[in-house]
């Protein structure tokens, strides 16, 4: 362990400390994925995914388009179930209850594991109500004026707004819109922030801010990210889980976890050549 | 979940999913949503009622065969004759001549919007045409009655009857063009580009790719507007009211004043007639007729746009 | 594909230039061209024909008595159209109270909260679709058997706005989920993500974000309710009425009613009256019409 990191830094600048305390084993379990297929219809797009996700930790899911990361993401609270025909089967376990099991109410899930997507969805409101939106409609009591300028505030996005709550939010920059999202999404205090490439639809810049926001809000947050980036995954994630898209016996495309552990040994000592392959080809 | 007794009352409430909060408004919201839902359904239901049970105790009285393919309809005589015929005739007569205007024109405006207008034009081209669809039809009646025939026709047919169901027809079939012309453009839209393009690739004029490749793609779709429009000209009332007359004649002739089945049950509908009285059940049997002859050709154009929707989407 | 007609004959010489250019489309093209034009052009011809035709003729009657003054039977030169005018208004006003609510909520039904292609789902579709297409004359039909006489509701307001409602419910239902399918998918993610039930996300989401569009096919529905008269004609509003409904069991005539009884009468002073309703009418439904096309098109940059 102790001789890793210098390892590291010489290959890429990867690791900026965090994942150095990250370690093999997972502790603190927030989720234990056994045997996950999820399958839409006919077609499975994920299958045999089996893993534990730690608290406070960041977990990357990358992997090469199809591979069923996004999919797979939408599992954890229960948004799949708005596409008709698809099915969640295996164990998806959130603190040793079955998110799939008979008692669980989707509406609770969703309020514990929130969720920030691709495309910044804020709601065409003013950027006070986007924020009150979560806790209005989930019944909280709360100083509804504290909590809103709490929200902004963690998503590193009061500063620049705090004059203009009445304004559209249509009116904000692409990733003013995306930390808005994440406001919201904190509002409803979840424990766990799944982000489906919160940062495709932005540029480097806005970019930055957000995986600056992202390392931030590790220190109490726990986060499931998405993305096609590698460099992302490298930059803020603790961990990394990296999925395929593969042919079985019968020709039929599906995605499949390859490889999974602590971000800096995926990237510097990957066990699987697929995973190799990838890092490498995209390293160039 | 295996953690020290004092803390695992703890966990046991921050990690609950249980829903927390009853939803019983939530069903209720649902079930209410429905029922208004379900209004669609039971409109139809009371539909086929209402017309069906006077259709019956009407069919008591007068027999079928004389109904169906009875020669004289004077419903309103002493000793009334049912026979349908005349109506139908009228119907088809003045259905025929708004069909005659409607579908070439129809499909011409269609071809322009979808094939050669600009996007600019088309959006002021296709609202204009629309706005003939917002005329209420007592107006295209009154225009048929005074304008079309006392203005236009009386001059090239000097012997053209006031109430005539060439007038109707003609007013009927320019009433219809925008049903046609819309619905036949979605369907030539929903042809992919692609096509066009290998045609064009193959030297085809614009003319030639409309005919040849666009138009036989979107032939479903094109069909599917030929019969609403045609059952839009079954059913309509106040044209044919006001411009065809009310004397219920078998005669091909268009110069003729003619009553359809519409203008029928407007007329007998619109005195007071006593509920039991056999005049009373004849609007319903004609309703009857006219209902299940337009549900049939509305069944056909759905299925029709089904298909060509499920062909190209 | 206009460039063509300009262009030949300022081509230059060069052959290759020339027959890449080619010379102005073939004749036969050309006619198609115009065919089809002259095609789309007969029906707008006939429009504004139509309009200035009983703009012309109605001139005479296009003051103040013509909303002032109530139906006459005996002296046509200064009857008015007050009556008709009110028993729209009444008649429009329950038919909108019944039919919008309804269509709104079955609406949401079909696109927010059932099955996609679920049995139900699919019977209700196509029941919508064939109903938008039954002939108006026969949900006279119906009003007459069922509201006017089995409810004994008589020929009342109340049974024309129901009637009415029936008949319009179909263009609100499909107008209101076109509306709604517009809203992005996006937009009720982020709602449930937050763990709103699907209620919520479609009160406060769904539905606000789609009320412009369900505001134009509102206007739309309402205009075609307030032109229609056929079904009327079994509901009694043929009758002669000379005072302004006093509640929704009152007695009524329409302004397409009142229009019809007009030109029923051969008299020319009858006819110019008749004309002059016509344009108030036209007046009426294009305004509605304009606002609707405005809404659209203000509001279809929003995504």
């Amino acid at each position: 362990m102790a001789d890793e990191p210098i390892e590291l830094q010489l290959t890429h600048d990867l690791t900026s400390g965090r994942a150095q305390q990250v370690s093999d084993e997972v502790n603190n379990v927030v989720f234990t994925l056994q045997d996950l297929r999820v399958s839409y219809g006919d077609y499975q797009a994920v299958r045999q995914v089996s893993l534990t996700i730690a608290k406070s930790e960041i977990t990357a899911f990358i992997g090469p388009s199809g591979c069923g990361k996004s999919t797979l993401l939408r599992s954890f609270n229960r948004m799949n179930d708005l596409i008709p025909g698809a099915k969640v089967e295996g164990l998806l376990a959130y603190h040793g209850i079955d998110i799939y099991g008979p008692d669980v109410d989707p509406i609770e899930v969703r309020r514990k594991i929130g969720m920030v997507f691709q495309k910044p969805n804020v709601f065409p409101k003013s950027i006070y109500d986007n924020v009150a939106y979560g806790p209005r409609v989930n019944h909280i009591k709360a100083n509804m004026d504290d909590l809103v300028e709490e929200c902004l505030t963690k998503a590193a996005l009061w500063d620049e707004v705090k004059d203009d709550l009445k304004k559209s939010a249509y009116a904000l920059s692409g990733g003013q819109q995306q930390r808005l999202v994440i406001a919201r999404c904190i509002a409803v205090r979840p424990e766990v922030i799944l982000m489906d490439e919160p940062c495709a639809s932005l540029d480097p810049i806005a970019t930055a801010k957000i995986e600056d926001l992202m390392r931030q809000l590790a220190l109490e947050y726990t986060i499931l990210i998405v993305t096609h980036n590698m460099q992302q995954a490298a930059r803020v994630s603790d961990r990394t889980a990296f999925f395929t898209a593969e042919l079985d016996d019968n020709g039929v495309r599906h995605g499949r976890l390859v490889e999974y552990g602590p971000t800096r040994q995926i990237f510097s000592a990957p066990q699987d050549k697929r995973t190799e392959d990838y890092i490498s080809g995209r390293f160039g | 979940m295996s953690a020290s007794p004092i803390s695992a009352p703890v966990i046991e409430v921050e990690y609950s999913l249980r829903q927390t909060r009853s939803r019983a408004g939530e069903k209720v919201i649902r079930g209410v949503l429905l029922a208004a839902a379900a209004v669609s359904v039971l409109t139809t239901i009371g539909i086929v009622v209402s017309v069906l049970i006077p259709t019956i105790s009407f069919l008591a009285e007068v027999p079928v065969t004389d109904f169906l393919f009875g020669t004289v309809w004077t419903p309103l005589f002493a000793n009334g004759q049912f026979g349908v015929l005349p109506l139908i005739s009228g119907t088809l007569v003045i259905t025929a001549i708004a069909v005659v205007v409607a579908l070439p024109l129809g499909l011409g405006a269609a071809v322009y919007l979808s094939e050669y207008a600009s996007d600019r034009s088309r959006r002021v081209l296709k609202p204009t045409l629309e706005l003939l669809a917002g005329i209420p039809t007592v107006v295209f009646g009154f225009f048929a009655l005074e304008f079309v025939t006392q203005v236009l026709l009386i001059r090239i047919f000097p012997g053209i009857d006031i109430f005539n169901a060439l007038s109707a027809g003609l007013v009927m079939g320019v009433m219809i063009i925008p049903t046609i012309a819309s619905l036949s453009e979605d369907a030539m839209a929903a042809v992919p580009s692609g096509l066009r393009d290998g045609s064009y690739a193959l030297g085809s004029t614009k003319r030639q790719t409309a005919v040849k490749v666009v138009i036989p793609a979107a032939l479903s779709g094109i069909v599917a507007a030929f019969v609403l429009g045609i059952s839009r000209a079954i059913g309509e009332t106040m044209i044919v009211t006001i411009a065809a007359g009310l004397e219920p004649r078998l005669t091909l002739n268009p110069l003729e004043g003619m009553q359809t089945m519409t203008s029928y049950i407007a007329a007998a509908g619109s005195g007071d007639l006593s509920t039991g009285s056999i005049e009373y059940k004849s609007i319903f049997a004609v309703g009857f007729l006219l209902f299940l002859l337009t549900f049939i050709m509305n069944m056909v154009s759905i299925r029709l746009v089904r298909r060509y929707r499920q062909v190209y989407q | 594909m206009s460039a063509p007609d300009t262009a030949a004959p300022l081509a230059a010489p060069s052959q290759v230039q020339a027959e890449l250019l080619g010379s102005r489309p073939p004749l036969r093209d050309r006619a198609f061209r115009l065919a089809l034009f002259i095609s789309l052009t007969i029906g707008v011809v006939t429009l504004a024909v139509l309009i200035a035709y009983v703009t012309i003729k109605g001139w005479p009657r296009l003051n103040s008595t013509l909303w002032t003054n109530m139906p006459s039977i005996r002296r046509p030169e200064r009857a008015g159209a007050q009556s008709a005018i009110t028993g729209t208004l009444w008649v429009i006003g329950f038919t909108a109270l019944f039919a919008l609510p309804t269509g709104i909520l079955a609406a949401l039904h079909l696109e927010e909260f059932s099955k996609p292609n679920g049995r139900f789902q699919r019977l209700v579709e196509v029941n919508i679709q064939n109903l938008a297409a039954v002939p108006s004359i026969v949900y006279g039909i119906l009003g007459l058997a069922f509201f006017a006489r089995a409810l004994a509701l008589g020929q009342s307001v109340i049974t024309a706005s129901l009637t009415l409602s029936l008949l319009i419910l179909p263009i609100v239902i499909i107008s209101t989920r076109e509306a709604l399918r517009a809203v992005p998918r996006n937009i009720r993610d982020g709602s449930l993500a937050l763990g709103a039930t699907e209620w919520q996300t479609a009160y406060r989401q769904t539905l606000p974000a789609a009320i412009p569009g369900i505001a134009t096919g509102v206007i739309l529905a309402l205009s075609r309710a307030i032109g229609e008269a056929a079904p009327l004609l079994l509901l009694g509003a043929v009758t002669f009425i000379t005072f302004n409904p006093t509640g929704p069991l009152s007695g009524y005539t329409t302004l397409p009613i009142q229009i019809f009884n007009w030109t029923k009468d051969s008299r020319e002073e009858f006819q110019i009256l008749a004309s002059a309703t016509i344009v108030l009418l036209l007046v009426l439904l294009l305004a509605m019409n304009f606002a609707a096309i405005l809404i659209r098109n203000r509001t279809q940059k929003r995504w």
